[in-house]
């Protein structure tokens, strides 16, 4: 890791004022990314800002019908929070299924969406629920928050502060785990929200993505068979020495029909 | 540049200059001396580097030093009370939960996080737990027996 300097503030205000102090800055949450990718000297930041002293980025409330995570609220918080795991119980679950208990005891969501990795967990909650994504500057809908490979719609030093999911009707996900990383091969998240059908996929493309045919198959008949026959294309879909394109293509019907079946109960 | 980092370790407080990008293992294990947490791969992978921050195991191989300023960390030479081993320690002892025993200051770590929140667990519980904790001896079904095993002893003596 190349040498940098590092900065502790305790309001938003102050990381943000640093940020454009700072010539490279990047924030710091949980670091089981970011450190990582230091060590790799993938990324050399002349200054880290550690947000995880922020008083407003912590925790996980339920408000108004909706579950409300902080962007430093970590995987085991969001996974252990009585709140969401009755208000939306596919989140909670989701949240437990990340890495491994150490990973879970220090990345949060705020670190995960940000990176947008193509094979993280977060994004297929975020897109699947119809979740906002609040920033320090404005609110952005999931659906337009993941536009590309490793990419956001957030701006320089813009920080995410929460999350919030609206509670679904009924809602699962269902991962296929690489069995070293735990990372999704592929993962779908289904869910029957207020405002309509909802099929997100991860892993499986250069980031996440709706599968409308589903989608439309679900709302005229909520079960398993409804999806078992929708093939998606594997053009675009991502190959590597996990899995092949039309290896993950076949995972994406599997693990919808899955997802609707736990849904289902 | 060099900095200080201050944090108490094993209920005493400690203080060693580093570097900001000084990991916690190394600040432990170089700068503080405490060298019963292991790196066994350095990339977040095998557990051989779990320590307690406030109670919640992570691998400090992960973890800044200063990210762990003014915090509280445990480490395995933390765990037995003097001579007297731990429960946990005891069990691995008497199980065969070792053999070159690189893995077992984390395994011990982990466990440690596992029964503080499960004081109960299944043998599928504990296997799962396990997920972040890699041994290339045991065959883990060892390590598995002294965590149920320790987990009685500790349920019977009201810890
Ligand atoms: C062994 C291992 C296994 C893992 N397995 C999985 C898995 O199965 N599924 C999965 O989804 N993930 C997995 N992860 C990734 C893990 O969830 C990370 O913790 C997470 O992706 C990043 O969160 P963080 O808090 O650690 O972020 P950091 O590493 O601190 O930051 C990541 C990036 O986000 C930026 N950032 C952080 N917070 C904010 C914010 N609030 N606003 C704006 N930018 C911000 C940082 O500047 C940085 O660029 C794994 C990681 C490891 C090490
Ligand atoms: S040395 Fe930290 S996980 Fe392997
Ligand atoms: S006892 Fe040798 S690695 Fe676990």
């Amino acid at each position: 890791m190349y040498a940098f300097r590092y900065h502790r503030p305790d309001t938003l205000d102050a990381a943000a004022r640093l940020f454009g102090e700072c010539e490279d800055p990047r924030y710091l949450s949980g670091g089981h990314t970011l450190l990582p990718t230091m060590k790799l000297r993938l990324a050399a930041p002349t200054d880290l800002i550690d947000i995880a002293h922020i008083e407003a980025l912590k925790g996980v409330r339920v408000e108004d019908g909706a579950v409300v995570v902080g962007a430093g609220a970590r995987h085991a918080d969001v996974a252990r929070s009585p709140g969401c795991g009755a208000a939306i119980p596919a989140l909670a679950e989701l949240a437990g299924m990340i890495g491994d208990f150490q990973v879970r005891n220090r990345g949060t969501i705020g670190g995960s969406i940000a990176n947008a990795d193509p094979a993280a967990d977060y994004p297929a909650a975020l897109v699947g629920l119809g979740a906002t994504v609040t920033t320090d500057r404005r609110a952005v809908p999931a659906d337009g928050f993941f536009p590309d490979l490793f990419e956001t719609a957030l701006e320089e030093g813009e920080l995410v502060t929460a999350v919030a999911f609206p509670k679904p009707r009924r809602a699962a996900y269902m991962k296929f785990p690489n069995p070293a990383s735990r990372y999704a091969i592929v993962g779908v998240f289904v869910a029957d929200t207020g405002a309509g059908m909802r099929v997100a996929v991860t892993g499986a493309g250069p980031c996440v993505f709706r599968v409308r045919e589903m989608e439309e198959a679900l709302t005229r008949d909520f079960s398993p068979d409804a999806v078992a026959g929708i093939a998606i294309p594997e053009d675009g879909l991502n190959s590597d020495i996990h899995a092949a394109a039309d290896y993950r293509a076949h995972l994406v019907t599997v693990m919808a029909k899955r997802a609707v079946a736990k849904a289902l109960g | 540049m060099t900095i200080t980092a201050t944090m108490t370790v094993n209920g005493e407080e400690r203080s060693g200059v580093c570097e900001e990008r000084t990991l916690l293992v190394t600040f432990l294990r170089e700068t503080l001396r405490l060298t019963g947490t292991h790196v066994g791969c350095d990339t977040s992978q095998c557990g051989a580097c779990v320590v307690l921050i406030d109670g919640d195991s992570v691998k400090s191989c992960t973890v800044l030093a200063l990210q762990a300023d003014g915090r509280d960390i445990q480490t395995i030479e933390g765990v037995a009370d003097g001579d007297e081993l731990h429960p946990i320690q005891q069990a691995f002892h008497e199980n065969h939960g070792l053999q070159c025993g690189y893995c077992t200051p984390g395994m011990i770590m982990s466990a440690l996080d596992l029964l503080k929140h499960n004081a109960d667990p299944t043998e599928r519980e504990i296997r799962e737990h396990l997920e972040g904790n890699l041994c290339r001896c045991t065959g883990y079904h060892n390590i598995v027996k002294s965590i149920r095993a320790a987990a009685g002893k500790m349920a019977g003596a009201g810890a």
